[in-house]
């Protein structure tokens, strides 16, 4: 089906089952641990071996020598992978460095060994006992170092190149209220709960992997050039995966590794990376150096708008699209964005939930509320001076639907945003310094191809088939809906099956393109079958009318069912997207509130309460729409008070590698939240008239905290994470 | 992990007797550091001695008007123990805030003194540590050290002791009990049983080869009003940045110790004397020759703040 005209009316606009909050479908699974995740595949192939994988011990430099002869001595060592072993082996498109190092080490634990065993306890115990030397070569680990030396990106994408609209140098010199500042974002690290982990089993040539990965499809294209050989021998199975945030995009170690272990041990191998290894030998999001200039008139009406990044990554990488959102998000006659590369020899930077947005609008949107106090003005009302309806640089271009305003009133009015206090340290509640912060959440709506097949068989089942995946996200529960609400039956009726390479490729979980993606595709193959169903039941299938589990066509009403007496019906098809993203801007809204409360002695910042307010389109499940943003706020809050990698500058690694080092937030953090969606339907984004929100929620979210930190201790830190360390030098006198 | 025996104790002196007979034997009882020890290869005991079981995991009062804490008595059981929220709440309040609830289950009384520091270059084997590897280097020093010590540390070491417990132990003056191989009996204040780094950081206690910890006697009570505030990042499950312990009575004297700081429990009685004169003179008698990195030199500011707050609290 190609997607090339605005929807119009169609039976998913009934929300009998879509638009309703479902439980999830795959929820007793989970509960009951009867959801397998990878690591968990004990029965799918009997002669299980385990891998473990050593990274390398230093970040840039060469492998000297490897003694593997104790351990393969080992008890229960079945093989040991090293590069040696491996063979010829090339590189996947998406992955920046290689998976497996030698003689060459790119980064700190790109993985140099793999030691398969029969149990994973004598894996790991012979690998201790592999000596490797290295001989260490000099590196660029530290970003602010490598700063002028960072160069603008390379290649054709039009997203990185240097933007310039109107005269911006001028219109800056001149505006009478002017802000220039710099900010910066930590490297973060995704920390989602499942690791990286994979089976591998070979049958001949062919290899089946299950897997933890968000992008079925990629992985098993970026595992066939690796290996060389053939897409049509990999299989990639993925039912069910313990969180991704972006860091199971792409094809990892424990993939290629599990692969090869498999090959040579002639046993099916399984791999998880252990919790240190996923900071340093996985993708992680990129710390950056940013620099806003922003100029308005005395009555705030934005005149120019200059917005800076700087990030780093290993040759090759590419940088953190931190300045995108700055392109779109107000009003102004002159900007420009420009971002620039560090080659730096960390480990490989990639994308992290929003990536670009989230860390940009910690930038801008502090910015803003700075910029708002240098006018006089209340942060809102100064953004909604500057909303706009159309494309900042191309006035000709709309947005398909923008009701960021609404989000701020409705917001304001839920939060109580009158209450905040416009001069900063003034609202106090025993030892706690109170402020209130807000701002915009502002991520683009994705449009993917995504393909899906849905049969219909005698007791009234109907069956989806897609390579989509479900990361934590609630996929298996809005496909099913989907499904439902398409063919006139209950949810129960419907079994959803995902995550497998032998199903249509669908749009798979990244960039928020997910969920609307991937129900329009199995709306189009819905609206396949249907015409299936109407055919063989001898009625005009745009007279048909698909409810309570019949097809009524005029005054006839045939039990769907029967359709299928004869044998079971299938319709398969694939959404295409014409250029209605082009035409429109489609993007998604939020306002965000926080209140904090800092520690008037110790400078601790406290969440108290978080309001996030989404126009995003059709929300296909409230509950798991829901869920997906109190996450995202969850992640945002983390990142404005705790996340950070910490850099060892001489070393060149990622120090705090496992979850007692690197802070989450954890329940204790985050007491009350509240998310409420706008009631809206975007016809340019898809028939399902949804756009994303499981992204949109991060966004702003770190801006609005720093912003309410500055409103209740008068202190502005500029640079993420804002821990009390930094904010103590300026600390009012503790009373 | 390496492969390893085990064995269950018969009483503690015969367990002492097992550890002193193999050079890698360890004990173990709730586990909650050791076997993460073990994972990384950090700790690699050939031989365990389980010490649950021998009759450890009671508390009762002593002949003086103190508490007797059994070595095995859980972090649960002792913060929730009704004597000990009365007459030594700063104890209690320590407890509950380190940890998780599922750890504190788990975790012993001897086994949280006896806890490993939590730097991050101890846990990784492919960092030089002096600690994990004597003679190898600090890699904390000049590097990631926010977390780490200012004060009591060495140029071979800046680790610190990460218990919330043993920081209200030492404001409490607790008493550490053992038994030895050879089945003699010893008392040792908490304020010696850690030793500072010096120049052997991987010696991190007075204990002997073989030599258990069977309790932990608390004096009869200090009354006062009792206080533990851990400063931290996230509000829960997290290392502190510092911690105060306090025990302020009414005529404004006291005890106060300090955790995050230092490689044990940090007090310094003499210091005591200065805290009605208040938190600043206190402070800077407490950290005197503190040596802070680029990274925690917070910490001294932080320890003045937290202390006057805790100060202001105990006034009333």
């Amino acid at each position: 089906m190609k997607f090339d005209k605005p929807a119009t009316a169609n039976p998913i606009d009934r929300l009998q089952v879509i638009g309703q909050p479902h439980d999830r479908i795959d929820g007793a699974r989970k509960v009951t641990g009867t959801a397998r995740y990878a690591y968990e595949q004990h029965d799918v192939v009997p002669n299980q071996a385990y891998g473990y994988v050593i990274g390398a011990g230093i970040a840039k430099g060469r492998i000297a020598s490897i003694e593997l002869d104790a351990a393969r001595k080992a008890p229960g060592v079945l093989a040991i992978v090293t590069a040696k072993e491996a063979g010829n082996l090339k590189k996947g498109p998406r992955n920046t460095a290689r998976l497996l190092a030698g003689p060459e080490v790119e980064h700190y634990h790109q993985a140099v060994a793999l030691v398969v065993a029969e149990s994973f306890e004598q894996a790991r115990a012979a690998a201790s006992l592999i000596k490797v030397e290295y001989a260490a070569a000099k590196g660029a680990f530290d970003l602010a170092a490598a700063k002028d030396r960072a160069t603008k990106p390379e290649g054709d994408d039009p997203s990185l190149k240097d933007t310039h609209v109107g005269d911006f140098v001028d219109a800056f010199a001149s505006a009478p209220v002017s802000l220039d500042e710099t900010y910066t974002t930590p490297d973060e690290s995704h920390a989602m709960m499942e690791p990286h982990a994979t089976l591998a089993a070979w049958e001949g040539d062919r290899l089946t992997l299950w897997t933890a990965n968000q992008m079925v499809a990629w992985g098993v294209t970026d595992m066939a050039t690796t290996l060389g050989i053939p897409k049509q021998n990999i299989r990639i199975v993925s039912p069910f995966i313990g969180g991704g945030f972006g860091g199971k995009l792409f094809l990892r170690a424990d993939v290629l590794l599990a692969a090869l272990g498999a090959r040579l041990a002639q046993r099916p191998v399984k791999v998880a990376l252990t919790r240190p290894l996923m900071a340093n030998n996985t993708t992680h999001r990129p710390a950056t150096i940013q620099r806003i200039r922003l100029g308005a008139t005395k009555e705030g009406k934005l005149t120019a708008i200059g917005h800076e990044s700087w990030s780093g990554d290993l040759k090759g990488g590419g940088p953190e699209v931190a300045v995108q959102q700055t392109r779109l998000l107000y009003a102004g006659a002159n900007r420009m964005t420009a971002m620039r590369l560090a080659e730096l020899d960390l480990p490989e930077g990639n994308a992290m939930r929003a990536p670009g947005e989230a860390p940009g609008l910690m930038a801008l949107e502090m910015a803003m509320d700075e910029m708002a106090e240098k006018l006089g003005m209340d942060p809102i009302a100064f953004r909604l001076l500057n909303d706009t309806q159309v494309d900042p640089e191309k006035p000709g271009r709309p947005f398909s639907m923008r009701r960021l305003d609404e989000c701020f009133k409705l917001g304001a009015e839920r939060f109580g945003w009158s209450r905040r206090s416009e001069r900063v340290g003034q609202m106090r509640e025993g030892n706690w310094l109170i402020g209130l912060g807000v701002a915009t959440a502002f991520r683009n709506n994705l449009v993917m191809k995504s393909g899906a097949r849905v049969s219909l068989d005698a007791e009234g089942i109907v069956t989806v088939e897609t390579d989509m995946t479900d990361i934590g996200t609630g996929s298996y529960t809005i496909i099913g809906q989907t499904a439902a609400e398409m063919l006139g039956v209950d949810l129960e009726k419907v079994v959803v099956k995902l995550g497998d390479s032998a199903f249509p490729v669908s749009a798979g979980s990244g960039g928020q393109w997910g969920g609307n993606s991937s129900t329009a595709g199995v709306y189009a193959a819905c609206v396949k079958l249907r015409e299936a169903v109407a055919q063989k039941l001898g009625i005009n299938s745009t007279e048909a009318v698909f409810a309570g589990g019949e097809v009524k066509a005029g005054n006839r009403s045939l039990p769907l069912k029967s359709a299928a007496e004869a044998g079971p019906l299938t319709g398969e098809d694939t959404i295409e997207y014409g250029d209605l993203d082009e035409t429109h801007q489609q993007s998604t809204f939020g306002a965000h509130f926080v209140e904090v409360g800092v520690d008037a002695a110790t400078a601790e910042t406290r969440v108290r309460r978080m309001l996030a307010v989404c126009a995003a389109g059709r929300i296909l499940n409230p509950k798991t729409a829901r869920s997906q943003v109190i996450g995202a706020m969850t992640m945002g809050a983390g990142a404005a008070l705790m996340e950070e990698l910490a850099v060892d500058k001489r070393r060149g690694f990622f120090v705090n590698h496992d979850l007692a080092g690197y802070e989450v937030p954890v329940h204790a953090d985050i007491p009350h939240q509240d998310v409420v969606f706008l009631d809206e339907a975007d016809p340019m984004s898809s028939p399902m008239k949804a756009k994303g929100v499981g992204e949109l929620g991060i966004c702003g979210v770190g801006a609005a905290v720093a912003n309410a930190i500055y409103n209740a201790t008068g202190v502005r830190v500029r640079n993420y994470p804002i821990t009390l360390d930094k904010l103590l030098p300026r600390m009012p006198e503790a009373a | 992990m390496r492969a390893f025996s085990y064995e269950k104790a018969a009483s503690p002196a015969e367990a002492a007797a097992a550890a002193a007979s193999d050079r890698d034997a360890r004990f173990i009882a709730g586990g909650t550091n050791l076997l993460d020890l073990m994972k990384l290869q950090i700790e690699a005991p050939t031989h365990l001695i389980d010490v649950n079981g021998l009759g450890l995991d009671t508390i009762a009062p002593t002949t003086d008007g103190g508490l007797r804490i059994g070595a095995l008595v859980r972090n649960t059981a002792l913060a929730a123990d009704e004597r000990v929220r009365r007459d030594y709440a700063v104890l209690s309040r320590a407890l509950l805030a380190g940890a998780s609830g599922q750890l504190r289950n788990r975790a012993t009384t001897a086994g949280n003194l006896l806890q490993r520091t939590r730097c991050p270059y101890f846990y990784d084997t492919a960092q030089p540590c002096n600690k994990r590897q004597p003679g190898s280097g600090c890699s904390a020093i000049d590097g990631f050290s926010r977390q780490l010590g200012v004060v009591g540390i060495s140029d071979t070491c800046i680790a610190t002791h990460p218990s919330d417990m043993a920081v209200a132990m030492r404001a409490l003056d607790a008493t550490v009990e053992t038994v030895k191989p050879d089945r003699s009996t010893r008392s040792i204040p908490v304020a010696d049983l850690h030793r500072l780094p010096g120049k052997t950081p991987h010696v991190e206690t007075v204990l002997e080869r073989g030599e258990l910890i069977t309790a932990v006697t608390l004096p009869k009570p200090a009354g006062g009003t009792q206080i533990y505030r851990k400063v931290r990042d996230r509000a829960s499950y997290a290392f502190a940045l510092i911690s105060v312990a306090a025990i302020v009575q009414r005529d404004g004297s006291g005890r106060i110790a300090l955790g995050g700081v230092a490689p044990k429990p940090w007090r310094v009685e003499k210091a005591e004397a200065e805290l009605p004169r208040g938190a600043k003179a206190a402070t800077e008698a407490i950290l005197a020759g503190a040596k802070p990195t680029h990274d925690n030199a917070f910490k001294l500011p932080l320890v003045e703040r937290t202390l006057g707050a805790v100060l202001t609290q105990a006034r009333g």
